[in-house]
């Protein structure tokens, strides 16, 4: 066993981890959910992208245990004739790269505006903070419908192209979220640059820039992992909310949220598994994070231990 | 005490209005879902079914049909030919237009300027016309190039306009909403229909207000229809449950069923004349959204022929429009003036033939193309083309489909921006010329093939729909339009799907005249 490993094993983050079943689960969950989405080309038993292997005659059947349903379509089929099971793994692809990748741009540029603002300071940080200020009196999805509405109309061939699609709901999600992270960063630096270790810096002629990334930036990045976990769940929904909407992914790669729009078109006519599991597992997913993120921030938190 | 004065006032109302209306019908507000909206109230700038139906409630053309299709005088009394290329027609005396400004035949010729001009979308209605002459106040003659002995049925979706109006709110020109323009016309009417247009909100809520000066006696009890767009079945079908709505079109396919079965509402089925099909651009040299370069594979009858075969029309009558669906081969369905069941044969369902054929093409490992579609206009018609689309691809064409509201979608191929289609088509004239002259002519400049969007052209079909047009015995009419629609399926101009099923819901106590045109008139609706 290496130092790193071991460290982690007898950390109070660890221990507290082994003490909470509904984490434990809940990261049981994830794990299996990611590894599935991650691995989807291999465990999925359909590969429903592949439009020649779909077939109009096994559409609409129910879930397998169903006296209609077949064993080859563990979850039953869509009006396609795609296997529910194998597009809901595929569509969670699509949903957590756009929401981690969301995630991690959001806290990118939050950080570094944060960082900016709380240590540069004046006309800087009043034109970053009004900005901020401004995006928080709207709802986030606003902002993505916004932002995404604008880069449709500005890139007006390509947006129906799939991984641009991808890219321009990422870029909107991002910047819809940017400043939580902005707001926290800032406030800590600001404590963080009046301490006497900046000060030190200052005085024996370290540059302003180091000071801000290798002294203070270190600091202040805890609270970052916990929004950011717990961000990851807001903006899996955010994405399952615009492809809802139909601004989203494309309706050939179904999303989680575009599978469950898709699905609500049969909600009256009875063909319940068709918004029903992918619901699910939307619905677990976002709540596992945020299970692992409150837990996160209860660990992370001295003052609660 | 707060029951009993809400009881006082409730009877205090009930009182007044039977004060108000009478005994008989009570006026009743009608609240109508559709799938999409009319794009512009101005009745020539659109040659849409649900455009003209809704305008047709406003407006109105010189000779009208009834519920069952039959033709009755409108704006026109009575009409007889003086010659084999004079119509005379009596106009209707007394009419006004909801302005109140009177109805005369200075409005006829008026109109017909104005459906003839730049941006008009129904000039395939009065293209055959050479001159309307003014006989009199309430008389006019109207000349044809050759002799057109189904004029009154073409006059049908022509709606008049009052001249006066247009000329004072600048819109005597109809606008082309295509390019992005819109005019007074766009947004306002006048017309001399039984209802009025009391507001617009595009895409949101359009309401029609009852016509009182109205020239007929209709049996309608609507006083005010509320128009509302819902693009979104299940949230259409909500509306309909939960009473937000009174009427609701279409039914999505796999709703009929359960909601019939609802006591409170009632499903109304019916054959429609509406044919769907695809179409492919067989003008350009080289197509706008393919991965062939240099050449255009639709130019190839094998190539189309191969996209055929390749359809399996069954599993998506069964599977997408769960029945509600006639596959068709013609692009006319029954019903339609000139439609012959013996011709009425798809080619079979063979992917290997179909791969065959490709190959033979020189596309032995298939190509990429993108498929148009929209998402909101016809029934299922996003599903039936990701269905093609995977149909497609099992003879190794890779489709790259582009699904959206016909908002922009027509814009879009209307102006023949597209490599392959999907349309649907209802002759408004319920004869196979209007699709032959609208849909499978080469693009002219009277109006031919204005919606042949991918200007297949066979000159013998254009010679064929030039001489139906005036071709007065029936026997020589109907081998005429045999033998145009037989040279359109073997060149495989287009390539036809099916006739869809009309699905209206709507509460058990209104009762609409469904017609197979999909048209709802309004003055035919009444509600007990």
């Amino acid at each position: 066993m290496n130092g790193a490993a071991a460290r982690f094993l007898d950390s109070d983050l660890w221990v507290s981890f082994k003490r909470n079943p509904q984490v434990i689960g809940a990261a049981v969950f994830a794990a299996i959910l990611i590894a599935g989405a991650v691995f989807a080309p291999w465990v999925a038993p359909h590969r429903p992208f592949d439009l020649a292997s779909l077939s109009l005659n096994d559409s609409m059947l129910p879930p397998a245990w169903n006296p209609q349903g077949r064993l080859a379509y563990a979850l039953g089929t869509d009006d396609q004739g795609r296997d529910v099971l194998s597009t809901i793994l595929y569509g969670s692809r699509i949903s957590l790269l756009v929401g981690l990748a969301s995630v991690l741009f959001a806290s990118t540029l939050g950080v570094t505006l944060g960082l900016l603002s709380g240590y540069v300071g004046g006309r800087l940080d009043a034109l970053l903070m009004r900005v901020a200020d401004i995006q928080l009196s709207f709802p986030a999805i606003l902002i993505a419908l916004l932002v995404d509405g604008i880069a449709r109309a500005a890139l007006p061939r390509g947006a129906h192209d799939e991984r641009l699609a991808i890219a321009v709901l990422i870029g909107s999600i991002g910047l819809a979220n940017w400043v939580q992270y902005a707001r926290m960063v800032r406030g800590s630096t600001m404590v963080e640059k009046r301490k006497e270790y900046v000060q030190a810096a200052r005085l024996i002629g370290v540059s302003r820039w180091s000071i801000m990334l290798r002294h203070v930036f270190p600091n202040v990045t805890g609270p970052v992992l916990v929004i950011a976990t717990i961000n990851i769940a807001t903006a899996i929904l955010t994405e399952a909310t615009l492809s809802f909407l139909g601004v989203g992914v494309p309706q050939t790669t179904p999303s989680l949220g575009t599978m469950i729009s898709n699905g609500n078109n049969f909600l009256y006519s009875g063909e319940w598994w068709l918004v029903v599991f992918p619901g699910a597992t939307l619905v677990l997913l976002c709540m596992s994070v945020n299970l692992i993120g409150d837990w996160l921030r209860d660990a992370l938190d001295p003052r609660l231990s | 005490m707060h029951w009993l004065t809400t009881v006082v006032r409730r009877a205090a109302t009930i009182a007044l209005a039977s004060a108000l209306f009478g005994q008989g019908a009570f006026a009743v507000t009608l609240r109508v879902a559709d799938q999409g909206d009319a794009v512009s109230m101005d009745p020539h700038s659109f040659n849409e079914s649900l455009q003209l139906s809704f305008t047709g409630n406003v407006y109105e053309p010189l000779v009208a049909r009834d519920k069952s299709l039959g033709l009755v005088p409108g704006l026109a009394t009575s009409w007889k030919q003086t010659d084999p290329t004079t119509w005379r027609f009596e106009l209707r005396r007394g009419v006004r237009f909801h302005d109140g400004s009177p109805f005369s035949a200075d409005d006829v010729i008026f109109s017909y300027r104005r459906a003839l001009a730049e941006g008009s979308d129904v000039k395939t209605y009065v293209g055959t016309i050479r001159e309307i002459r003014r006989v009199g106040e309430y008389s006019i003659d109207i000349v044809t190039a050759a002799p057109f002995p189904i004029l009154p049925d073409v006059l049908t979706l022509w709606y008049i306009m009052s001249k006066a109006w247009c000329e004072t709110n600048g819109a005597t020109q109809p606008v082309d909403k295509r390019k992005g323009v819109e005019n007074a016309a766009s947004f306002r009417a006048n017309g001399t229909g039984p209802f009025r247009l009391k507001s617009r909100d595009p895409g949101v809520r359009t309401v029609l207000a009852r016509h009182a000066g109205y020239w007929d006696r209709i049996e309608t009890n609507i006083e005010e229809v509320i128009f509302t767009p819902i693009g979104n079945d299940a949230t259409r079908v909500a509306a309909l449950i939960s009473g937000e709505v009174d009427l609701m079109q279409p039914v999505p396919v796999q709703d009929a069923a359960r909601l019939s079965q609802n006591p409170a509402l009632k499903v109304m089925l019916g054959p429609e004349l509406r044919t769907i099909f695809l179409g492919m651009d067989q003008k350009r040299d080289e197509l706008l959204y393919s991965s062939v370069k240099g050449k255009n594979p639709f130019k190839d009858r094998r190539v189309r022929q191969a996209f055929y075969n390749a359809i399996d029309i069954d599993a998506i009558r069964s599977r997408i429009m769960r029945g509600a669906a006639v596959p068709a081969a013609l692009l006319i369905g029954p019903g339609v003036k000139g439609f012959a069941p013996e011709q009425n044969r798809r080619l079979p369902h063979d992917p290997e033939a179909a791969r065959k054929l490709l190959a033979e093409a020189g596309y032995p490992n298939g190509f990429e193309v993108k498929l148009n579609c929209p998402n909101d206009r016809y029934i299922n018609d996003s599903e039936i083309c990701q269905a093609v689309a995977g149909m497609l691809a099992r003879i190794g064409v890779r489709v790259q489909l582009e699904t959206e509201s016909k908002a922009t979608y027509f814009p879009k191929v209307l102006s023949r921006n597209t490599s392959f289609y999907m349309l649907g088509w209802t002759p408004g004239t319920y004869d196979a010329h209007n699709v032959l002259f609208s849909v499978m002519a080469s693009p002219g400049a009277a109006g031919q093939g204005q919606f042949n969007l991918g200007s297949y052209s066979n000159t013998r079909l254009d010679d064929l729909t030039a001489r139906i047009a005036s071709e007065t015995n029936p026997g020589r009419r109907d081998a005429m339009i045999a033998e145009a629609l037989k040279i359109h399926a073997e060149d495989v101009g287009h390539l036809p799907l099916h006739q869809q099923s009309l699905a209206w819901g709507m509460k058990r106590n209104v009762n609409p005249a469904q017609r197979p045109d999909n048209f709802t008139p309004y003055k035919y609706v009444v509600v007990q």
